[in-house]
């Protein structure tokens, strides 16, 4: 990993966008703006499977929001990429960044189930809720959502976990 | 009130059980910052939902009072969570906040937002019954939503270079 920080912040790329001074604060932006539109689209979408809001069907629920979690996951990973590109030794080294790396796979497979459990759903009509299966993977989706951002801005957890505790 | 009186109000405010114990706690600050940016991150999500309803660019077969009513309440706690981490965060660091411009900025955008959100409700929104479904909103409910997605971009924007302004 090092290695990596160095070949990465010696990169005409990451030079580049460390001396211009908005850039970072700027993709950061864009990279919260993400977060939200994903996290308000699972919130959108598990509202209407927990049958806490009737108006639409399933269907339509599912066909407006799930295309902008995966546009807003496409904004997020450019952005993101392009923060550790500039300062890698900020992310990649961060002592979070692999715990985030980890749930934000667990995020996208439950996304994906998530997705699979709408599709099982869509005879659905009715203004009834999904059904005890698609309601926890809708929640699971969100609470792996929010843990992702959690560990995003972490690191204060790590240094909550006591010394000794570190070597069980 | 005078600029140092406010100033002396602040250094009071800092010295308050909590502020003290945010501050001074390694976990503190950054526990409240963790949580402030989740909740402001949904605000902004939600809020933008119905914006682009109102702009007619997304939901447009949802009834926008179905959509207000549905997204709305939940756009409110998320906004509760913000604004009582945002009041705790101010209270660990009250001058360099009251200092800092991007800071600033952020309120003066957020009580923008807050007109604008009166506005809509009060005096707009109470003619939704004429388009509220299969209808193009007027062009004041359609004014309102981009001032509200603007402004709300715009205070994410300036939370994070709040940040790069603390000195």
């Amino acid at each position: 990993m090092g290695e990596l920080v160095q070949w990465l912040s010696g990169l005409p790329l990451s030079l580049a966008i460390r001396r211009i001074s908005w850039v970072i604060p700027l993709m950061q932006t864009l990279h919260i703006l993400a977060t939200g539109m994903i996290l308000s689209s699972v919130i959108m979408v598990d509202l209407r499977i927990w049958g806490l809001s009737r108006s639409q069907t399933l269907v339509q629920s599912a066909h407006r929001f799930v295309p902008w979690i995966w546009s807003a996951m496409v904004l997020m990973l450019v952005t993101g990429v392009l923060l550790i590109i500039a300062a890698p030794r900020r992310t990649l080294l961060d002592s979070t960044f692999q715990v985030k790396m980890l749930l934000m796979a667990l995020a996208i497979v439950a996304t994906l189930a998530f997705q699979v459990a709408l599709r099982r759903n869509h005879g659905r009509q009715d203004g009834r809720s999904a059904g005890w299966i698609a309601g926890f993977i809708a929640a699971a989706t969100l609470i792996l959502w929010i843990a992702v951002t959690v560990a995003g801005r972490g690191r204060w957890i790590g240094n909550m976990i006591p010394h000794w505790a570190r070597y069980l | 009130m005078t600029l140092p009186s406010i100033i002396d109000l602040l250094k009071w405010l800092e010295t308050t059980p909590l502020a003290a114990f945010v501050s001074q706690s390694p976990w503190g600050f950054p526990a409240m910052l963790t949580l402030h940016l989740v909740a402001v991150a949904v605000v902004a999500g939600m809020i933008a939902v119905v914006d682009l309803r109102l702009l007619g660019l997304a939901s447009t077969n949802t009834a926008v009072t179905d959509l207000c009513r549905e997204a709305l309440p939940w756009t409110w706690g998320a906004f509760l969570v913000s604004a009582l981490t945002g009041v705790v965060l101010f209270a660990a660091q009250p001058v360099k906040y009251f200092e800092n411009h991007a800071f600033r900025m952020k309120l003066l955008l957020m009580v923008l937002a807050g007109i604008n959100m009166l506005a809509f409700h009060f005096i707009i929104y109470r003619r939704v019954a004429a388009w509220d479904r299969n209808t193009a909103v007027p062009l004041a409910g359609k004014l309102a939503g981009g001032i509200s997605l603007l402004a709300w971009i715009a205070v994410v924007a300036y939370g994070r270079w709040t940040a790069y302004f603390m000195l």
